[in-house]
């Protein structure tokens, strides 16, 4: 065998060793300094990357959770959650699909999963299947050829610290809030984007390539780095529901565009909600922000939300470059008792920057949700536009939608637009589907999909279909 | 084909149909007129299935079937249809794409397949011609921002379309200009049919100039009072409701 091959071989061996590594090792429930410092060597992380955590969890002692949202959740005991997130065991998962959630099961067999995926996906006790590893493999070799990194977090401090070094926290400071200094502190995976100057990523990326993307993290971190002038498509989640056991989790994304760059991140968040009362649903707890450095960068962000028990993420863009473009395009789905808090912020800072924000919400069954909306123009972001359109839909009359668009305006010759409803899904409407012989649930989902037109039509072309099926199944018996 | 017996129909607990009767017989088109408030529009609406409507006595049967044993969507696809009055605007749904799913709904009820896209296209293009629309009005949202006359016309589309077996039609001359209203008159005319019943609700006789039926039915307070052919309408039409009103109390 070559040596280069060997090489290769022992490599990937190690790879695999090291999950096994993981799965051996068990750290008792609780968070303190010691615990952080595990986290960090068993990562093989260097020095600066420890202090930097420990400086975030001090920094998060001292601060409480926010209160300022328009949820109802019992308090979280961070004491009581295991901060390595050691993969279950599996004797401690479910045997077959037999004990699984049946709701759930539903979910797959109407979204069209595969059999095999299906007990994945519910965490069924299975040997991993890794059908796609030459998907994988082709796919790396292409973006490697581009100059495109793609690869996990984890990696990306042991193989490029000094980009990491250079990037890391830089949009989303540590002590932003509570969840982000908690992130900060404890994250342990998550995926790492640089497109270097002048290239547009040859593909959509999506976490689905990246190997070990496989189990979530419970505290993900996203940095994506554009460089001048380059481009990329950024895919995050998967429109099958996800269960998992790990109720709380606090991503944070930092995106940084530079000058003429461009980053459209779409995000799919599909959550397992809980069952019908709302037990065991997760909390998502996300900080997401991009922040277009350069002068004619431009962010966008699409986001489909159905799934978690609670959802409080405000994806949002700092407007720094001169005639920076910020937009964001939102679906947000609740049904049962899900209750979700959402919306942007648009901080324009400099001159001639523009953001779009629509936002969509549906809200049915006993659910609540808000729409949170922040758009600040600075004193130097001279003739600043921002248009805003949110849109809420109720289907039936135990459920809310809450509105609370805050604006700042520092800067005379800024314009801001602000449009709003709130409907009920019309019983007229309803029956003029109906009379013309489309049945009830069709009807629903029809008038629904019109609905939330403008922001799927900002989604990429698969992703569109795979959330309007969603949106469908989300919705099921919501009406009637 | 209709057979409605002895109906009673109350909204919000007030009596609007006092035992209606009304038979129509394939190939017919029957105009039902009366004075405002007199339940012509409840009449079409019940049969329907619309909501909020009580039936408290009586029967209605479309072709032996108890049609108020059935679901609102079932009677669309059994081939019972209601042109609205005012049509409903639906944002973000294509018209093409309503009339694609209303169409394929009744073809499956009738276990047909999905109708192949190229002869849906080619079918849509022609009844288009017909209600001289322009095909751009199919790529639009269902009656978003359409002018009175335009909506009017889309429900005539949807007929044209979906060719149902009773069209029934409220107070579709209403808002129309004459030119517009030839052109609806033309399209429902292309309706008729031997095999397929028209059922015309309108408060004025004008339509019927435009669109002849062979039955004419007076309804005042709830009930049928006089029937008659077209030459009742003109009666009507010159008379006004009044003496119809008193003949029926004599």
């Amino acid at each position: 065998m070559a040596s280069e091959e060997m090489e290769q071989l022992v490599r990937r061996e190690y790879k695999q060793g090291f999950v096994t590594d993981i799965e051996s090792e068990t750290v008792p429930p609780g968070l303190d300094e010691s615990v952080i410092a595990f986290i960090s060597q068993k990562k093989g992380e260097p020095e600066w990357m420890l202090e930097w955590r420990l400086e975030a969890y001090r920094q998060w002692l001292k601060m409480t959770p926010p209160s300022w949202a328009h949820l109802d959740y019992p308090p979280i005991d961070y004491q009581a959650i295991s901060y390595f997130s050691a993969p279950k065991k599996p004797e401690d998962r479910p045997q077959s699909l037999d004990e699984v959630d049946p709701k759930l099961l539903e979910t797959y067999e109407k979204l069209g999963i595969p059999l095999h995926e299906r007990a994945a996906l519910a965490g069924v006790a299975v040997d991993a299947v890794f059908d796609s590893v030459s998907v994988t493999t082709t796919f790396k070799e292409k973006l490697f050829e581009a100059g495109v990194i793609f690869c996990s977090i984890s990696e990306a401090i042991r193989d490029y610290p000094e980009l990491v070094r250079q990037y890391l926290g830089t949009v989303v400071p540590r002590s932003d809030n509570y969840f982000a200094a908690l992130n900060s502190a404890v994250f342990t995976d998550g995926s790492f984007v640089y497109v270097p100057e002048g290239v547009t990523c040859p593909m959509e990326l999506s976490t689905y390539f990246r190997i070990n993307a496989a189990n979530t993290g419970q505290f993900e971190r996203t940095l994506i780095v554009c460089d001048n002038k380059a481009q990329v498509s950024y895919l995050e989640g998967c429109t099958a529901p996800m269960r998992d056991e790990n109720q709380l989790h606090a991503a944070v994304v930092e995106l940084v565009a530079l000058e003429d760059a461009y980053i459209k991140y779409s995000t799919v968040q599909n959550w397992y909600p809980g069952d019908e009362e709302g037990k065991g649903g997760i909390y998502n707890f996300v900080t997401k922000r991009g922040d277009c450095r350069g002068d004619r960068s431009r962010i966008s962000w699409t986001q489909v939300e159905t799934g978690s028990a609670i959802t409080w993420k405000y994806p949002s863009c700092m407007l720094r470059g001169k005639e920076s473009i910020g937009e964001f395009y939102s679906v947000a789905v609740t049904n049962g008792r899900q209750q979700a808090d959402t919306g942007t912020k648009m901080i324009h800072i400099g001159e001639g920057t523009r953001s779009t924000i629509v936002a969509k919400g549906i809200a049915a069954g006993r659910s609540d949700q808000a729409y949170r909306g922040l758009v600040k123009i600075g004193p130097r972001a001279k003739g600043a536009r921002n248009y805003t359109q949110c849109d809420s839909l109720l289907i039936g009359d135990q459920c809310g939608a809450h509105t609370f668009p805050y604006q700042e305006i520092g800067n005379s010759s800024a314009t801001v637009e602000h449009e709003a409803t709130t409907s009920k899904i019309a019983d007229d409407q309803l029956f003029y589907c109906r009379a013309r012989g489309i049945d009830e649930e069709d009807a629903v989902s029809m008038i629904v999909n019109g609905f939330c037109k403008d922001v799927f039509q900002e989604l990429p072309m698969e992703f569109a279909v795979e959330a309007e099926a969603l949106l469908n199944v989300t919705l099921e018996g919501s009406v009637g | 084909m209709l057979e409605v017996k002895d109906l009673h129909v109350t909204v919000e607990d007030k009596a609007i149909l006092k035992g209606l009767n009304l038979t129509v017989q394939p190939g017919e088109v029957h105009a039902i007129m009366g004075p405002n408030g007199a339940g012509k529009s409840t009449l079409s609406a019940v049969i329907a299935g619309k909501d909020g409507y009580e039936v408290t006595q009586g029967s209605i049967l479309f072709e032996g079937q108890d049609v108020l044993e059935m679901e609102i969507e079932e009677r669309a696809r059994a081939g019972l249809l209601l042109g609205f009055q005012y049509p409903i605007e639906i944002p973000g749904v294509k018209n093409i794409y309503l009339l694609k799913a209303a169409l394929n709904a009744a073809r499956e009820a009738r276990g047909e397949g999905e109708i192949p896209a190229p002869e849906f296209m080619k079918l849509v293009r022609e009844k288009s011609a017909e209600m001289q629309m322009d095909t751009s009005f199919l790529q639009r949202a269902v009656n978003e921002g359409f002018s009175g006359g335009e909506k009017k016309r889309n429900e005539i589309l949807q007929m044209l379309v979906l060719q149902p077996k009773l069209a029934m039609l409220d107070e579709i001359d209403s808002g129309l200009d004459i030119d517009a209203m030839k052109v609806v008159a033309k399209g429902v005319n292309s309706l008729r049919s031997a095999d397929r019943a028209i059922l015309l609700v309108t408060h004025y006789q004008r339509l019927l100039n435009h669109i002849e039926p062979d039955r004419v039915h007076v309804l005042v307070d709830g009930r049928i009072v006089k029937s008659g052919d077209k030459s009742l309408a003109l009666e009507l039409e010159s008379r006004g409701y009044d003496w119809v009103l008193e003949e029926s109390v004599a």
